[in-house]
């Protein structure tokens, strides 16, 4: 899960890293309350989970409480790549002289966490990084050593830290570590790690990224998830515990296993290209053991929404016999009649593996003129795909 | 031969008295897996019984270590929740046993840093699968973890996967020719058997001709894997990656599969397969064709 600006800098704070005095508000009305408190200049910036929001006009500065208004008014409701501006956070505002970067992430490559660290922070630390790679120091950190003083004083001096601000760093990138740890991060970034005019090094961004994994270790992470942005069918899987993630295509995709369920959104996108681009319309992975009541939930799901045009669905019998996938979907059908749903959309399914032949013998009997059965992966995708380019 | 795991590999199972470990131990027996005991503090001393083979009893151990004492065990195979799967593998490394098949889901990825960390530490005594895998089946010889053990027989296809069920998928569309072992590495960000491991070990035994190497979108360990191919591997490899229409950003089922940035894609692991002369097939079907191809060297 990635969080938002403030309630990284709310985590930063918590964890006794330095951070400017501020507040998020949904309203006009929060933000002067916030502005008053804070007295003075502010700035203001859009809540938003993507880059480039200081160049969209999501980021201004405001002399005064009225000003601060205004421009919380202006961001509010403001349209950033996509991503409705819901929350502004203002916080008081500080002279930067210069501006570093700091992180911790997980080295996927080398299975163990990066401490990324330089002086030539900002906006163009990518840049930075793709053209003077030497100008941004990579130093790998022990799972179980961490991060102490020593370690710390060793970023600072990789990354070449000015001098008079090292005694100020070295307790940050501690402290950030810390973080780090006991959040259950997979990134923690301070960009720009800034020094003001008055020499005092401050955080001036947060991005967090947290482990989901995690979560029964930190009973306090569910509530950073927004719920609001949360596709509502997404949520409605949730509440179901099936892995679901809504997409723009047409074709509902269920199928058992991570990988295959990728590999048939794929397969469907290609069968797509010759039937008017038709595309997966979800990703649903109900699991190894794909029980009647599993199905029908995620029958019911896709079903529901309502720029699906056909059904497919793919499973390979591994663990789970297809007799009882095809028992599931007969009755995952029934169900649904008897829940008062309307099924009204083809679906063709697909089942191989273990048991396929019984599998297939139970929706043959069953008969239900809505599913149709084809016995190859590709070739059922061809079907489902050809089904939602003829629904329209 | 097959790699890490033949007829004699002697399987424990972590978290054996479970409904998890129950159901699969008894699964594995099946397979004729040669599954010599369980490890549970709680349970130490009890017996297990199995209605499978005409009957097995199986002795539940303490530890790690006093189990491999025992019995000579030198695979374990771990189905703990993930609250506890640290110290499960913790307890594995520290016994020394050679093979520890960690099919537990949802582990927290600094956990496995953490183990992983500690296995490197103590000098990598034992190779560790996953976590979040499906284990690793030698079929007709030894099964350990969840790969059913019926779709295919012995063969001389080595497989190396991210993801079980397209696993499955290719065992299936392979069965007439069969495999030599079949390795589910798992789809974490954080695994503790790579493709490269894999696909060094197929590469050195002499019961396989050809690999099949199953991929998806995150990280660059394809990428990493075709280096490796290039100068490393003379025996024929055909891939699969799954993920090309996968959006940038969503999670998509395994915690490892997500595009970040530019990075990751299905695209580029691809062109990085192909450019070292692997074929790649655009479905897994088409994946399995071109593997037959292979095979009866046409």
């Amino acid at each position: 899960m990635d969080l938002y600006e403030y309630q990284g800098r709310e985590l930063f704070e918590r964890h006794g890293l330095p951070v400017l005095s501020g507040g998020v508000a949904t309203t006009p009305e929060e933000a002067r309350a916030i502005a008053e408190r804070l007295g003075g200049r502010v700035v203001v910036k859009a809540q938003v989970k993507v880059g480039g929001r200081g160049k969209a006009g999501g980021v201004k500065l405001a002399e005064g409480v009225d000003e601060a208004v205004a421009r919380a008014t202006d961001i509010l409701g403001m349209d950033i790549k996509g991503h409705t501006v819901k929350k502004v956070m203002l916080t008081v505002t500080a002279d930067i002289a210069e501006e570093y970067y700091l992180s911790y992430l997980l080295d996927r490559a080398n299975r163990t966490f990066l401490c990324i660290a330089s002086v030539a922070g900002g906006m163009d630390i990518e840049q930075v990084a793709a053209e003077t790679p030497e100008r941004v120091a990579k130093i790998p950190i022990d799972a179980n050593v961490g991060v102490d003083e020593a370690k710390a004083r060793e970023i600072v001096a990789a990354a070449k830290f000015p001098a008079e601000v090292v005694e100020q760093v070295v307790p940050i990138a501690v402290r950030l570590w810390q973080a780090f740890i006991a959040e259950d991060a997979t990134l923690v970034e301070v960009n720009p790690l800034a020094r003001t005019t008055e020499g005092t090094v401050l955080c001036l961004d947060a991005k967090v990224s947290l482990d989901d994994n995690a979560r029964f270790r930190h009973a306090d992470h569910e509530a950073l998830v927004d719920r609001a942005a949360v596709d509502p069918l997404e949520q409605r899987a949730k509440e179901k515990h099936l892995n679901y993630v809504k997409l723009d295509g047409e074709v509902g995709v269920i199928g058992n296993g991570a990988g295959l369920v990728m590999s048939t959104l794929d397969v469907v996108a290609y069968a797509g290209e010759s039937y008017g681009g038709v595309k997966p319309a979800n990703f649903l992975d109900i699991g190894g053991g794909a029980s009647a009541a599993v199905m029908a939930n995620g029958l019911e799901i896709v079903l529901s929404d309502p720029s699906v045009r056909s059904v497919f669905v793919n499973v390979f019998g591994g663990i789970t016999a297809c007799d009882e996938v095809a028992n599931g979907i007969v009755q995952a059908l029934a169900l649904l009649a008897e829940r008062g749903e309307k099924v009204d959309k083809p679906i063709v399914v697909r089942l191989d593996g273990n048991n396929a032949e019984a599998g297939r013998a139970i929706l043959d009997a069953a008969g239900n003129p809505l599913v149709e059965r084809v016995d190859t992966m590709d070739g059922a995708a061809r079907r489902a795909a050809e089904l939602a380019a003829a629904g329209v | 031969m097959a790699i890490w795991l033949t007829k004699d590999s002697k399987v424990i199972v972590q978290g054996m008295t479970g409904s998890e470990g129950m159901k699969h131990t008894r699964r594995m027996l099946a397979a004729g897996t040669a599954v010599v005991g369980g490890v549970n503090p709680r349970k130490a001393g009890q017996k297990v019984s199995f209605d499978v083979n005409g009957g097995t009893e199986l002795p539940v151990f303490a530890t790690v270590a006093d189990a491999m004492a025992a019995t000579g065990a030198d695979v374990s195979v771990i189905f703990v929740p993930p609250q506890f799967t640290k110290d499960a593998v913790i307890e594995a490394i520290d016994a020394g046993i050679p093979l520890a098949v960690v099919i537990t889901e949802g582990v927290p990825v600094q956990d496995t840093a953490a183990f992983w960390a500690y296995n490197v530490a103590q000098g990598q005594r034992t190779r560790i699968i996953g976590p979040n895998c499906p284990g690793i089946a030698s079929p007709g010889a030894s099964n350990a973890g969840i790969i059913p053990a019926d779709i295919t027989g012995p063969g001389r296809i080595g497989l190396v996967s991210k993801s079980g069920t397209l696993t499955y998928q290719l065992m299936y569309e392979l069965r007439d020719i069969g495999f030599s072992t079949c390795v589910g590495i798992g789809g974490d960000p954080v695994i503790g058997t790579t493709h490269i491991d894999a696909l060094a070990a197929f590469q050195a035994d002499p019961e396989t001709d050809a690999i099949v190497m199953i991929g998806e979108i995150g990280g660059d360990a394809e990428e990493r894997a075709a280096e490796f191919i290039k100068a490393n591997v003379t025996k024929p490899v055909v891939a699969y990656i799954a993920g090309f229409t996968a959006p940038p950003g969503k999670t998509m089922g395994h915690a490892g599969a997500i595009i970040s940035g530019s990075a990751g894609t299905a695209a580029a692991k691809k062109a990085a397969l192909e450019a070292v002369g692997v074929k790649v097939g655009k479905t897994p079907s088409e994946t399995a064709r071109l593997m037959r191809q292979i095979m009866s060297g046409s």
